[in-house]
């Protein structure tokens, strides 16, 4: 154990998966509350171009290594990306989903045609799209952590504003709050959280870690600041210990953090009937009287019935 | 609120909307409305399913934009975007007419009650909001559900949330729509008895109405909706024959609104004795 702590690899390494393991689960609790589940893998794919991209470019500038700008290129990728699709979301609802099918296709394709042109080959992409957490440098690292304070800073800092717009945006409209400024940060947030999380599960494997913690939460608890600090909880746990499991042995950090996730979720989902039938039962119905006049049999019958809940 | 805002601002008019169309694609839902509501007044929007009263309300609060025409609140304009910051907010409540269909996340009364603190440009929530989210459950009755899960509250319940989530801020504008649409008697009452109290701390109300009912001694105005045009706009009329025997109870239900045509008929289901 001391000998995992002490490797400088896996001390990086740790840090970005707490990281990620707490700032992907608050991102996605947003996204699920607005019913936008999939945002993140959209964003995702359409941050393989611009990694892809950001390959062309070095490769262009005679940077080395030639993948100097690839995180930069997912990130500006990732962010126009989500800006498009809240604008697509907002111009018509009905869409968004069409866009979203759109954004999946042309980011993959885009990358897998760009990584060509770069002199590249789509094995190039491959760290990308799985993870590579042990490649983590400290250049990478700064630019996780700088990434996870903005996107913790918006999402725990404006909570409430933006629990009112995922909530209910109509009254959020009513009660004129900046309600178009507030969505595209939730998109923006999105896209940065997607570009902090691909070195450590990949860009395919990124929504799972926003979106599998909350529902694990979302089964034990009926509040929403609760969902969110319970899937961050998860979120940790889950990525650390995956990623310890990985120090031991040989297999994918990302998939096993994921595999992890889910697994955690299969079990929550068997327990959780159980936790939530300890609590007592109680009484649901008010004692109030209701608009019609009952006959005589009929009003003893109901302060039976008032009886038999008590 | 201050006294010095209410004497600079007597003479404004809380709503003003002047020539309001709204058109939908095809269908031209409102035809150029002209509404004033006074400080004070308790205006009742009557009108049959699909004559407009919720999409004109709803332009009246910036959730619909007018396709051509003016809304003043408060004196302030209402318009699209940046300028919208003009409208005071914290002094307006509004009470959709239903429950959104909400988030794929649970949440508690109190935190959908909390989000009613938030308005303009205030995004975080003030000082102390756990007392004000408790006094607004308080007035419509819901006091020891602050922690319950909304989703698991009953329709009339629910509409109460959204009734306690206009009145957190303590607005002196109410816009409702059918606030008591599905829900029993006695909640009305109840309703009612927490609508007077109010009106005569000074709040203004305009509320979306089918019939009067229990609200009838408080409403100080009616403006009747017809195809999307004010065709009646004063004392509040009379109902309909038959509607004010002794003992009569009404429940209405509702299909969506906007789903329904101008010449959606009404649904009139009475519940006898």
């Amino acid at each position: 154990m001391m000998l995992m702590l002490t490797d400088p690899f896996m001390q990086r390494a740790l840090i970005a998966a707490l990281l990620v393991g707490i700032t992907a689960p608050v991102v996605g609790t947003y996204l699920v509350q607005r019913k936008l589940s999939l945002l993140g893998d959209g964003i995702g794919h359409v941050a393989l171009t611009g990694v892809a991209l950001g390959w062309l470019v070095g490769a262009g500038m005679g940077l080395t290594p030639n993948d100097a700008l690839a995180i930069p290129g997912a990130v500006v990728a990732a962010v126009i990306g989500a800006v498009l699709i809240e604008v697509v979301r907002r111009r018509g609802r009905t869409s968004g989903d069409l866009a979203l099918a759109i954004m999946f296709y042309g980011g993959i394709a885009g990358g897998v045609f760009l990584i060509g042109v770069a002199g590249g080959s789509s094995g190039n992409l491959m760290q990308y799209l799985f993870g590579s957490i042990s490649t983590v440098t400290d250049g990478d690292l700064w630019l996780t952590v700088v990434l996870s304070l903005v996107v913790l800073a918006v999402g725990v800092g404006l909570r409430h504003a933006l629990f009112s717009v995922s909530h209910d945006e109509e009254f959020a409209i009513a009660s004129g709050l900046p309600v178009w400024a507030l969505n595209i940060i939730v998109a923006v947030v999105s896209a940065l959280t997607v570009t902090v999380a691909m070195r450590v599960v990949g860009l395919l494997l990124v929504s799972a870690l926003m979106i599998v913690p909350v529902a694990v939460a979302q089964q034990v608890t009926h509040a929403f600041g609760r969902t969110m600090f319970t899937a961050c909880v998860v979120g940790v746990v889950v990525c650390v210990s995956g990623l310890t499991i990985t120090y031991w042995y040989n297999v994918s950090p990302g998939a096993t953090i994921v595999v992890l996730a889910i697994a955690v979720y299969a079990v929550v989902s068997l327990v959780a009937p159980f936790l939530t039938r300890r609590r007592p039962a109680h009484d649901p119905h008010p004692d109030l009287p209701d608009d019609v006049d009952l006959p005589a049999a009929a009003t003893e019958r109901a302060v039976a019935a008032a009886k038999e809940c008590r | 609120m201050t006294d010095t805002r209410q004497v600079t601002e007597t003479s404004e008019p809380v709503i003003e909307a002047r020539g309001l169309h709204f058109r939908a694609g095809a269908s031209h839902i409102l035809r150029g409305i002209d509404l004033t509501v006074d400080r004070g007044e308790v205006v009742a929007l009557l009108g049959a399913n699909g004559s407009g009263k919720s999409t004109l309300v709803r332009a009246l609060v910036g959730i619909n934009t007018p396709s051509a025409g003016t809304v003043r609140l408060l004196g302030a304009p209402l318009g699209t975007g940046r300028r919208t910051a003009a409208v005071d907010w914290s002094r307006i409540g509004y009470v959709p007419q239903r429950a959104s269909a909400g988030g794929g996340i649970p949440s508690t009364a109190q935190e959908v009650v909390a989000s009613g603190l938030l308005h303009g440009r205030r995004l975080r929530l003030p000082r102390g909001w756990r007392d004000q989210v408790e006094a607004a459950l308080e007035q419509v009755g819901l006091a020891d559900r602050v922690r319950d899960p909304v989703h698991l509250l009953s329709g009339g319940q629910q509409q109460r949330i959204l009734i306690a989530r206009a009145l957190v801020r303590e607005p002196d504008l109410l816009v409702l729509d059918e606030p008591v649409a599905g829900v029993d008697v006695a909640s009305q009452e109840a309703f009612a008895a927490t609508m007077e109290r109010l009106v005569d701390g000074g709040l203004t109300v305009l509320v979306v109405l089918h019939e009067l009912g229990e609200l009838e001694p408080l409403v100080t105005r009616a403006v009747v909706l017809r195809h999307g045009k004010v065709v009646h706009d004063g004392a509040p009329p009379p109902a309909r024959h038959d509607h004010d025997r002794v003992g009569h109870r009404h429940q209405h239900p509702h299909a969506d609104d906007n789903a329904l045509g101008a010449e959606a008929r009404v649904l009139d289901l009475e519940v006898r004795p």
